[in-house]
């Protein structure tokens, strides 16, 4: 730390890590996690960029396997797979990616008003997260679809209610922290207004921590939108999804095993990754903020 | 000296230098260290943060790092080749016959852990004591470390013990094993004055029973009691070398003169709210000053040859009296003058009658974890008049930082109030008293701490500047009041994060300054920086104080550092007051007995207690 201390008054003498740190070459998983999520990505904002007609049917081509104008074969009407796979990225992420985006904001508000909004009104809304946590994800999530019933939209709802609670925990322990750092005692002291203290120094310093969380709970939501949708609770029938189609497939398994393990495969991949990139992200950020 | 084979040192170190391995290739954190240490002997090396003591001794041990670059021309210990050894053997000698104590005892010791099992490791590992006696000897360690009641400390967890009994803890674990060399690392850095005073003592009594000490502190006044030889190290050099009395009577290198200065004296001449040395420039260390002296760009003798060419070390001194040579890397050897000399009588400040703050019979309890009531403030009053520096000195859990915080209106007093400029302030509610809270600014000890992660210079400053403005008049006024604390606008772009500890403290300052406060509170504001660096922030708050007319409570457990800045100091102990009055007559003639043990306890630089052979040599800073 002493060398930090001096080095710190500037020119070309710094700590040793910071020329590593600036290069910043990630590892080779992560960066394969990385690019593999963002084609994912792509997949779902552009998947005519990769294939076309999700829809036509086939009958004379069902339950192929892997072959020429079909890569990846045919399902029982003679759907391409490659092109359900394609298009059933983009209701994947939304129900993945949209419902901790939610969470997030839902669980920032809830977190801070309990960190801030004065010990009896804070401590209810804790015991209500406690109470939602003491469900498991996946079954707060049957519950909430089973009241708003199903379809993309209301999946992603389900899923942000199960998320939300965890959130607010985080950020309300952040925010106790940060609340009492000094340099928020500091702020207090210059006589600014609670509303710029909230605003100006609490309330970025927390959603770091935030971002990261949701990052890595990217993956979470991944598998539980695929798992209600594949007890089809999420997008209705016709369009694809990739949960809906490995429900689909466990039908013909003894006809083409392939039909199981491309949805399957998307799925895996996509949690790995985003599971990696979120890992790594945070990694970063606790490495950055050793002070 | 008192070695009983002078001719076979115990560690002797020739050359020794440690770099780090990164992409910009070796840095050098030691060059070219020359030592030697015989049984008895107290060795102090000492240097600022950065000048590579702890790398130092973490070398001696083996344990430089794995980046480290260890070479020496000779590195023997008890006549054996360190530079060849293996981990293992490392492991045999470490605790066994070279002892290490760390800085800060409180993460030294494992949370999880009983503090005697901590010291049994030690005689466990090195296979000296047999499971039933464990207990007895690890009790008798303790006690020889001077811990009192060790039967019941030993079975408590360090978070139980404070600070000075944790450290102790820490030294009775490293004399376990009788080693032959004990090594210790700032070890009173965190303490008060009487608890530093009595692990002195302790350090100086193992040395007396013949064990070897090499003393690692940036504070020449701590290791002026026990050291009968001084390294000066400075961006890993060692740039002065010799007896510790003659180097502290007479120190040959310009930044020996500096630190001697800036140490903060209790005695000699009054100097009331002036700093003693001169407000010099916070120079980075480092390889950028390889070409030449590596402390030219700090020192008023610099000459172009300094700047140009290493200084080689040459011998210095009255002949070797006492037959040990003292080195010095200079070309200018004994010329350096502490600034003080030249330095102008400043005019004194403004101090008027009216009480700014007033503290009215204030009180404050905490619940303790049994359920009982601690009181850490009772029935505390003293005013702080305009323009005045009033010093509260105290040791630590004295109530100071309470009291602090009861002025600044983070707390409010079970009973008693705080008046500002005779108007109600501790009574206010949070709303109407936040229009008026620039009024009194606050200072830290820890300015990082104190600074937003996220803001660089110009908004943590900018953030302080009262009134609606656009921005590049807003960061002209950073900029001016940067000036004022003597800092480079260049730096408003900068992360706090990556500025100096003094530069950071500057920062801190220059914020507080912002709203044109009538008092500014600091609190331990020097306490976490080296002595040079102290010198000069002290200086910079009693100029301040003179040009800006700001009234300072300014809350320090150094009684140097208080009676540098303040008019009037008051004593606390155990949540009250105990003494107040002007610096001059409670420095001189302390009426409570407590105020007289903290001033008795507070090392001195007192070149006639460390070695006696040499005739008795006083030291006078302002007059050298």
């Amino acid at each position: 730390m002493s060398a930090v201390q001096d080095a710190a008054a500037g020119g070309p003498y710094e700590p040793a890590w910071a020329g590593l740190r600036k290069v910043g070459l990630p590892r080779p998983g992560v960066a394969l996690a990385v690019a593999f999520f963002a084609l994912v990505c792509l997949a779902a904002a552009f998947p005519g960029l990769f294939a076309h007609a999700p829809d036509r049917v086939d009958p004379a081509l069902a339950l192929r396997g892997p072959m020429k104008g079909h890569p990846l074969g045919t399902d029982q009407l003679g759907r391409d797979v490659l092109a359900r796979l394609v298009f059933g990225a983009r209701p994947s992420l939304l129900v993945g990616v949209g419902s901790t985006l939610l969470a997030g904001v839902a669980g920032a508000a809830w977190g801070l008003f309990s960190a801030l909004g004065g010990r009896v009104a804070g401590e209810a809304a804790m015991r209500l997260a406690d109470v939602l946590l003491s469900f498991p994800a996946v079954l707060m999530a049957l519950l909430v679809v089973a009241v708003l019933g199903p379809g993309t939209r209301n999946a992603a709802l389900a899923i942000t209610v199960a998320l939300a609670p965890g959130f607010a925990r985080v950020v309300r322990a952040q925010a106790l922290v940060v609340r009492g750092s000094p340099y928020v005692r500091a702020a207090v002291g210059l006589g600014l207004a609670p509303a710029r203290i909230l605003l100006r120094h609490i309330a970025p310093n927390v959603v770091a921590p935030l971002l990261i969380l949701a990052t890595v709970n990217v993956g979470t939501a991944l598998i539980a939108g695929a798992s209600l949708s594949f007890l089809g609770l999420g997008p209705r029938p016709p369009a694809p999804e990739w949960g809906a189609m490995l429900a689909q497939s466990r039908d013909y398994l003894d006809v083409s095993w392939t039909l199981a393990l491309f949805p399957g495969a998307a799925i895996t991949l996509t949690v790995l990754s985003a599971t990696v990139a979120g890992r790594a992200l945070q990694a970063r950020y606790e490495g950055r903020e050793v002070r | 000296m008192s070695g009983d084979h002078p001719s076979a040192p115990l560690l002797e170190v020739a050359g020794l230098s440690v770099g780090f391995a990164t992409r910009r290739g070796v840095v050098p954190a030691v060059r070219d260290v020359d030592l030697s240490l015989r049984a008895g002997e107290c060795l102090a090396v000492v240097g600022e943060s950065g000048s590579g003591k702890s790398v130092t001794a973490r070398a001696l041990l083996g344990l430089a790092g794995a980046g480290a670059r260890v070479t020496a021309r000779t590195l023997t210990f008890e006549g054996r080749d360190l530079r060849t050894l293996g981990g293992g053997q490392w492991r045999r000698l470490r605790g066994r016959r070279i002892g290490y104590v760390l800085q800060d005892a409180l993460t030294s010791l494992d949370p999880l852990r009983r503090v005697g099992l901590e010291v049994a490791e030690a005689l466990e590992v090195h296979g000296l004591a047999r499971r039933d006696d464990l207990d007895d000897q690890v009790i008798r360690l303790l006690a020889e470390a001077g811990v009192p009641d060790p039967h019941v400390r030993f079975l408590q967890y360090p978070h139980e013990l404070s600070g000075g009994l944790r450290q102790r803890a820490l030294i009775a674990s490293a004399i376990a094993a009788e080693p032959a060399l004990l090594i210790a690392d700032e070890p009173t850095t965190a303490l008060d004055v009487t608890v530093q005073a009595q692990v002195l003592g302790l350090l100086e009594e193992r040395r007396r029973r013949g064990t070897a000490l090499l003393l690692i502190s940036h504070d020449l006044a701590v290791v002026a009691r026990l050291a009968g030889q001084i390294a000066v190290l400075f961006a890993g050099l060692v740039v002065e070398r010799g007896p510790a009395a003659a180097l502290l009577a007479s120190p040959a290198h310009p930044y020996t003169a500096d630190l001697l200065a800036a140490v903060p004296v209790l005695d000699g001449p009054d100097n009331p709210g002036g700093g003693p040395v001169r407000g010099l420039p916070i120079v980075r260390t480092g390889p950028a000053a390889a070409t030449g002296c590596p402390y030219a760009p700090r020192c008023a003798l610099a000459d172009d040859r300094c700047r140009s060419e290493p200084p080689p070390p040459v011998s210095y001194g009255e002949d070797g009296q006492d037959g040990q040579d003292r080195m010095v890397r200079c070309f200018h050897p004994g010329r350096a003058r502490p600034a003080t000399a030249s330095r102008a009588p400043a005019a004194p400040a403004r101090v008027t009658d009216h009480a700014v703050v007033s503290v009215r019979g204030v009180t404050k309890r905490y619940r303790s974890p049994d359920g009982s009531w601690r009181t850490a403030v009772g029935d505390v009053s003293f005013d702080l008049r305009a323009g005045e520096a009033l010093g509260l000195v105290g040791e630590s859990g004295s109530g100071k930082s309470t009291t602090a915080r009861i002025v600044l209106a983070e707390i409010v007093p079970d009973a008693g109030t705080v008046l500002l400029d005779g108007e109600p302030w501790s009574g206010l509610r949070e709303r109407d008293r936040r229009p008026r809270r620039s009024r009194i600014q606050l200072v830290d000890q820890d300015p990082l701490s104190s600074f937003d992660p996220r803001f660089t210079v110009e908004r943590v400053v900018g953030e302080a500047v009262p009134g609606r403005m656009p921005r590049r008049r807003r960061r002209e006024r950073v900029a001016a009041l940067l000036g004022r604390v003597g800092l480079d606008p260049a730096l408003l772009d900068r992360v706090p994060a990556r500025l100096s500890g003094g530069q950071r403290q500057r920062v801190a300052i220059a914020r507080a300054l912002a709203p044109g406060p009538e008092v500014i509170v600091c609190d331990e504001p020097v306490s976490a920086l080296d002595v040079t660096v102290q010198a000069q922030i002290l200086a910079l708050l009693a100029e301040l104080r003179r040009e800006a007319g700001v009234a300072l409570l300014f809350i320090s457990h150094d009684l140097g550092v208080v009676r540098q800045v303040c008019d009037r100091v008051a004593v606390m102990k155990d949540g009250r007051l105990v003494e107040t009055g002007a610096v001059a007559d409670v420095f001189r003639a302390p009426r409570a007995a407590y105020t007289a043990e903290l001033l008795a306890a507070v090392p001195r630089i007192d070149a006639g207690r460390t070695a006696g052979a040499l005739p008795h040599a006083a030291l006078n800073l302002e007059a050298p």
